[in-house]
């Protein structure tokens, strides 16, 4: 394996530690194990935790892929891997 | 004109469409009937693998299960979604950049072992038909509560249908047909949704309405709390705290089931590039997402109109959508006390009325009165839903068959064009089996299909993505992981499924897991025997090394053949 390919390699596990951390706390943390204490806060009309559970970890879902897309083709340019 | 005419031709105008597709995009080799040449655009994609992926279930039941759950129906909401966030960061772009037709190709050659094809071949199997099995009585159900057909004759309808452009089509045909049903789908499912929220609220999103005031200038859910307490349920927004382990782990269960389910992996095979594969993921939940952002409103909505419409009310006074329903057994009235009110209250004793939560979609445009046209479009949308899932399903049972079990195992030496002649007898096989077993279900097929996930992700999941993420993972360490994944979540679920003849009790549920949540631990043990076995057997051969390592890079994807191995 050549040192380029091993860096590559390496930035993507970065990328996808980083964003799958975040998946996992809107979801579980924020959305299960802590809901019953961020119900005590508001947005509008929706308890914090419960609004995690119905709706604000399916929009962080969608913002993770597209910004995981973005970073990986920056990434292949990079590297000279993308395809044409 | 009555919300039956409209019935009839709004279900009429779509199928007739979906036909008209089904004959444009005919499939002329296999190539183009197992990931339809390879060509798709990324948004059609992702507009098809949302209508593959949203069944009958996500479009009929799902609100309606939320609306009797509250907070706790998130666990669906979730767990359906935030599998593509692992599909497209862990499993599409690298299968893509394989670059064979199915599930069991990788797990084949990646394992270098026939054995571990059959293995990941009977998962998929399994796993597909009897999710198949419960849209054919979807199909079945909307045909005859809607148009006034027998049972029968509605699943011989939709068999028809599905097998006339998938025998056709194969994933070509089934892939521009889902984005018309994907089309059809999401329009009848929002507009009832903006309606209801813009008479409730005055907001036209339903997503921030049911987060904002009434008529009366009082929060939607505060009045939902405190109607529901009132008559001695939980409050609707309200944690339960038993039961957060059990949903956490339902959860992770739905989640890494969406990613390992074989239907919705193989959508990924069908786009030019890895580039493709990882946008179109993204693509796919957002369409998805539209859907599930919404369910939850028209959850809020129908239970606060139904409450305030039904409870204390005479019963002589009821709506005519109820008399409607009650014709149909879903929802039933016996008065108690004989006071001639509706007593709708937590306490089972007191408790009058009794909902069948699949109404609640069906019911909600009669319940907000809006116009008759609005019911026929939920109908025609329910069909799409049932249909654009059962067709992607066929599709896996039919390659499985001519292309993982023929071509690569019985008959290696076939001809292309007695592969797609197979492929075609499968898939006309699979959707009258599938239709038979729909009309005379077993009784436990509804309970199996959520299962489904939890096998999923006890089998498939872990060994594809140490297929990819670990280079030193062998044949032995993921045939063992996959059979203890699957034999574990199987024996646990046998054993505390009442439905299916199991003698487990509640009580004894493991750290209070439910079956439905049992795959995520399933999954783990999966993973610790793979690694463990791996570590103490042979290393995988050098040629699967390189393939592990060609893989984890886009560049050539467009002809994964055409490298040296």
């Amino acid at each position: 394996m050549s040192k380029n390919s091993t860096t590559y390699w390496k930035t993507n596990l970065k990328y996808l530690g980083i964003l799958l951390c975040i998946w996992f706390i809107v979801s579980f943390v924020f959305g299960i194990l802590l809901a019953e204490t961020l119900n005590q806060f508001q947005i509008g009309g929706f308890p914090l935790g419960f609004w995690f559970a119905h709706q604000g970890s399916i929009y962080s879902f969608v913002i993770l892929i597209f910004v995981y897309v973005y970073l990986m083709n920056k990434l292949d340019k990079k590297f000279d891997v993308d395809e044409i | 004109m009555s919300a039956q005419t409209w019935t009839y031709l709004l279900v009429g105008v779509t199928f007739f469409i979906y036909i008209i597709i089904a004959i444009i995009s005919r499939a002329g080799s296999t190539k183009e009937f197992y990931v339809a040449g390879g060509g798709v655009n990324p948004i059609a994609n992702g507009m098809a693998t949302a209508a593959d992926w949203m069944s009958a279930a996500s479009f009929l039941s799902m609100a309606g299960l939320i609306a009797f759950m509250g907070y706790s129906g998130g666990q669906y909401l979730m767990g359906w979604t935030g599998g593509y966030v692992l599909l497209a960061l862990l499993l599409a772009p690298y299968l893509r950049k394989f670059g064979k037709f199915t599930v069991p190709d990788f797990i084949g050659e990646r394992y270098y072992s026939k054995n571990a094809r059959l293995v990941a071949l009977i998962c998929a199997l399994f796993i597909s038909f009897t999710y198949v099995v419960g849209q054919m009585k979807g199909v079945g159900v909307a045909f005859a509560r809607f148009l006034n057909v027998p049972f029968d004759t509605g699943v011989l309808i939709g068999i028809g249908i599905v097998f006339f452009y998938a025998v056709l089509g194969g994933m070509k045909g089934i892939t521009y047909t889902q984005v018309a049903q994907f089309c059809v789908l999401i329009f009848a499912f929002t507009v009832p949704a903006i309606f209801i929220s813009l008479q409730m609220t005055g907001n036209p999103i339903p997503q921030l309405g049911f987060g904002s005031k009434g008529t009366d200038g009082v929060y939607l859910l505060e009045k939902l709390n405190q109607i529901s307490m009132d008559l001695g349920f939980d409050a609707y927004t309200s944690i339960n705290k038993e039961n957060l382990i059990n949903m956490f782990f339902i959860t992770a269960a739905l989640m890494f089931g969406t990613a390992g389910l074989p239907h919705v992996i193989v959508r990924f095979f069908t786009v030019p590039r890895v580039k493709d594969a990882r946008i179109s993921a993204g693509w796919a939940l957002l369409f998805i997402a539209i859907l599930y952002t919404t369910a939850p409103a028209v959850a809020v909505f129908a239970r606060t109109n139904l409450i305030n419409t039904l409870s204390e009310t005479q019963y002589s006074d009821v709506p005519g959508w109820f008399t409607n329903w009650e014709k149909t057994g879903l929802l039933s009235f016996e008065d108690k006390n004989e006071d001639g009110k509706i007593q709708y209250v937590a306490d089972t004793t007191l408790n009058e009325l009794t909902v069948d939560r699949d109404i609640i979609v069906l019911a909600n445009p009669e319940i907000a009165n809006l116009p008759p046209w609005v019911i026929g479009l939920v109908v025609a949308g329910g069909l799409a839903a049932a249909l654009s899932t059962a067709a992607g399903l066929l599709l896996v049972i039919s390659t499985s068959i001519s292309h993982d079990l023929l071509k690569n195992y019985l008959r290696p030496n076939i001809s292309e064009k007695g592969e797609l002649y197979a492929a075609r007898v499968a898939i006309a096989v699979a959707v009258v089996a599938a239709g038979l077993a729909g009309m005379n279900p077993p009784g436990f097929v509804a309970q199996v299909v959520a299962l489904a996930f939890g096998l999923a992700a006890s089998s498939f999941f872990p060994a594809i993505i140490l297929g990819i993420f670990d280079k030193r993972m062998n044949r032995e360490g993921a045939i063992s992981g996959m059979i203890t994944g699957i034999v574990f979540t199987a024996s646990y679920i046998l054993h505390f499924k009442p439905q299916l003849g199991g003698s487990g009790l509640p009580e004894d549920f493991w750290w209070g897991i439910s079956p439905e949540g049992i795959g995520t631990l399933g999954m783990f043990i999966n993973f610790i025997v793979a690694i463990s076995i791996s570590r103490f057997t042979a290393p995988p051969p050098l040629e699967v090394l390189e393939l592990t390592e060609r893989i984890r890079t886009p560049r050539g994807s467009e002809n994964p053949d055409a490298i040296p191995h």
